[in-house]
Formats: C-alpha cells, structure tokens, sequence
C-alpha cells in the first residue's frame, strides 16, 4: 500500500486526466455518432454511402493506430496543432480527437440498431404530418432510439473510458501512464500498484453501466 | 384532388392499373374492396408515402411534388389516419397534437396547445391529454391521431382502414368522430371494410380489386344494385352476416 499511498497525488492526476479524456470524448463522440447514424439513413445516397465509408474505415483500424496518427502523423508530420506551446492541452485535444473518431463509429452502430427499433409507423407519421426527414430523425426518430439503446450505449462508453489507456501511445499522461512510470520505478509492490490501478478503473466504470441501466428502465419507451 | 392513370408495381406485382379518380372539395369518398386490391396503396399515393410509376396526381390542380420541402408543406396539407394509429409513443397525447403545428406551421405553442385541446374535446379524450399513447384504449388512441391530423388544418383527409385494428367496442366512436367530420364538410377518402359507414357517410362509393377500380357510385345505388360481378359477389359474401 505504500507505493499507492506515496504516490497519490501522481495517481489522482492520473486519473482525473483519464475522466477528462473520457468525459470530452464522451460527449463528442455522441455528437459525432449521431450525425453519422443519421447519415447512414438518410434518403440521399452519397450521405448514406460517405456514412458508411466513415465507419466501416475507422472501426475497423485499431485505436493505437488511429491515435499514433493523430500523434505523429497530424501533430508531427501535418503540423496540425492546437496550441504548439503547450504541450499538455495540445496532447490532450489530439487524444481527443483520436478517441471521438474512433468511438463515434460504435455510438453510430449501436444508435443505428436503436433506429431499426422504431416502428417503420412512427417515421410515417411524422411524415405525414409534414416534418422534414432532419426534423423527423431529431423530433420522432432518434428520441425513441436513444431510449432503447441506452444500455449498449453505456458499454461503449465503458469501452471508450478504458480506451483511453491507449492515449500512452500519442503520449499524453493519463492514469495508465503513471502505472507505467510507477511499475518501472518501483522496486517492490508491483500487485499492489497493478490492483490499485484496476480498482481505479472499476471506480469509474462501475457507475456507467448502473446509471445507464436505470435510466433504460426509467426512460423506456411503452408501445 | 385528382389521379390520372396511375400505375404502380410492387415488383412484379401491378398493383395500381391505371387509376383515375377525382374528389371534390367537401366531398366524402369511401373505397371499399377486397384486401390486397389496391386500396390502401392509393390510399398512400396521395400523400406520396408510397411512390408512382407512372400517371399524374394533382391537388388543386398543382402536382404531387416528388421530395424535399415542397414535399412535406404538402403533407402538412393531407392528414393521414393510419390503421394502427402510429401516435408518437415519447410524447403524450397532446404534445402529439401540437407537434405538427410547432414544427411545421411554427404556431406559438400557447395557441398550438389551445387548439390542441379544442381538438381532443371535440374528439372526446381532452381528459387524456396528458397521458401517453400506450396508456389509451385503440379507439382513443384513433381519434388522438384524428385530432392530430386535424391539427394541421388539411385541405383533404386520408382514412387508411382506420378502424380495423380496432375491438369491435370502439369502431363505433371513432365512426362517429369521422361522420362529424364528414358533415362539417371537410374533404374525405376512407378506405375501410366498415359498410354502415359507407352507406350513412359517403357521397360516393368507390369499389376497388385487382388494382383497379371496377365500380363508381352512389352509395344507395351501389350498395342496392351494383353494377359489376366482381361488386355484386363481394357484397353477397360480406352482407350476408
């Protein structure tokens, strides 16, 4: 315990860059992955095929790759940067970046199941009533497959929370990060050290998949 | 509101053949027919929820417009009841009522909720306004989809077969929610299987199968001596129950 208690302000520095990483990204990739579900059903063709192309790159690349490229390759090579002066918050919104492009295609997926919840009826309606198709998605459409899609939503964001121990790659210093610094300065308590960190993780996790889980009972839609 | 020989495939299925139709302002046309003739199909042309192959449909003498917002400032136009009501299950009763009016006529929402509530009470259910769909009765559940499609204020309203997903309890106060409609004079086409309604409702009745339509006529004449085999062997099987 020791190695955990003398290093406590390195660890919760740690962690809190990973529930920052994790909590931008969360809500980006929201975002992100909702203009992408609409897009792979929207009524135009070169939408619906340009979404396609999007996921099906990006989820199929692993997540050290798509982050090795922000990192060298937009950063370094590009010379694409948000602030060259700051090395932190610039690694950061790269990472950022990374994370949302990546995730953005599994909340895309997933939310798109969620749509083929809905009954065709409801989409007809709308319609008939004279919404646009971007009206109808946002008034009728996407409310009803959020709510049905609530609790693999909460597994992407599981997902993305632990993802972000990927970042160490692009090099900006979250709670995998200092382990890692730890591990290799230590000279004893390695368990520990490891077991802290997992716990870490499950602290964070853990609540996800609860509240994503009572929200799908509250939230449900009754047909 | 006028089709000219309209034709449709469903694959190699001809379902509509060369349909011609013309509804006049006020009027009450009911198409009754055997299932899988057609009806529900013309029923959706005229709104474009289902698509022509060939022929033109006019309202008020302009063309049916193929998409976008022409598109939908049309169907704001034509109110559509469907058989298995498709209320808006996230949003109670009334908020289905004044959706259409927010978002599309962008009426003020303490007028829109006004005129929602007139609606409901003059369908029978202001009591459940703040209810969701799933908590309502199909025969309330119907007349909130008509009072929706009344929302809108449209020029002519569509009945696909509103009444028969219903228990036999209820056909009867959605009917008469719809005969009030007819006698306030609002333009109507009901596809149903509900004879009575026909019979009391209509100006014209208009017999559908195979695609086609095969007989026009008044109700009376219609249903006392229909001119066509086809007609006269549908009626026999479901008039003599």
């Amino acid at each position: 315990m020791e190695a955990l208690f003398d290093n406590r302000e390195a660890i919760l520095a740690g962690f809190w860059a990973t529930i920052r990483l994790a909590a931008m990204s969360a809500l980006l990739s929201l975002v992100l992955g909702t203009l992408l579900a609409a897009l792979r059903v929207a009524p135009v063709p070169v939408l619906r095929w340009s979404g396609t192309v999007y996921v099906n790159v990006l989820r199929n690349t692993p997540l050290t790759l798509v982050l090795l490229f922000c990192s060298l390759g937009i950063s370094n090579t590009l010379q694409l940067n948000f602030d060259v002066y700051d090395p932190s918050f610039n690694g950061y919104w790269l990472a950022i970046v990374g994370l949302t492009a990546y995730t953005a295609t599994f909340v895309c997926e997933t939310l798109r199941s969620g749509i083929n919840t809905v009954p065709l009826g409801q989409a007809e309606a709308a319609r008939a009533i004279g919404l646009t198709f971007f009206q109808s998605m946002r008034l009728v459409i996407l409310p009803q497959a959020f709510r049905a899609v609530i609790t693999p939503l909460g597994s992407v964001l599981i997902a993305l929370t632990k993802n972000t121990t990927v970042v160490i790659v692009a090099g900006y210093a979250e709670a995998a990060f200092v382990m890692k610094e730890m591990l290799y300065e230590s000279t004893g308590g390695t368990l520990e050290i490891f077991l802290g960190f997992a716990l870490g993780f499950v602290v964070l996790t853990l609540p996800i998949g609860f509240l994503t889980g009572r929200l799908a009972r509250r939230l449900e839609v009754k047909r | 509101m006028a089709l000219e020989n309209v034709n449709k495939h469903f694959g190699e299925l001809h379902v509509l053949k060369d349909i011609n139709l013309e509804v006049a302002h006020g009027e009450v046309v009911v198409v009754i027919g055997p299932s899988g003739g057609g009806k529900s199909t013309l029923c959706r042309t005229i709104n474009r929820l289902e698509t022509i192959d060939s022929g033109t449909i006019t309202l008020d003498g302009e063309p049916l417009p193929a998409e976008g917002k022409a598109l939908a400032r049309l169907r704001a136009d034509v109110g559509m009841v469907f058989q298995s009501f498709n209320l808006f299950a996230h949003r109670t009763i009334l908020q289905n009522v004044t959706l259409g009016p927010l978002k599309v006529r962008k009426v003020p929402r303490e007028e829109a909720d006004k005129e929602a509530m007139e609606l409901l009470d003059r369908v029978g259910i202001a009591a459940q306004a703040a209810k969701y769909p799933a908590q309502l009765s199909g025969g309330q559940q119907q007349r909130a989809a008509i009072a929706r499609a009344l929302a809108m204020k449209p020029k002519l309203m569509l009945f696909d077969e509103p009444t028969s997903a219903l228990d036999p309890e209820m056909v009867a106060e959605v009917l008469e929610v719809m005969t009030g409609l007819a006698e306030a004079g609002m333009t109507m086409i009901v596809v149903t299987h509900e004879m009575g309604f026909a019979r009391s409702a209509a100006r014209r009745v208009v017999f559908m199968a195979d695609g086609q339509i095969v007989e026009e006529a008044a109700p009376e004449s219609f249903f006392t001596a229909p001119s066509s085999d086809r007609a006269r062997d549908f009626l026999s099987k479901i008039l003599r129950h």
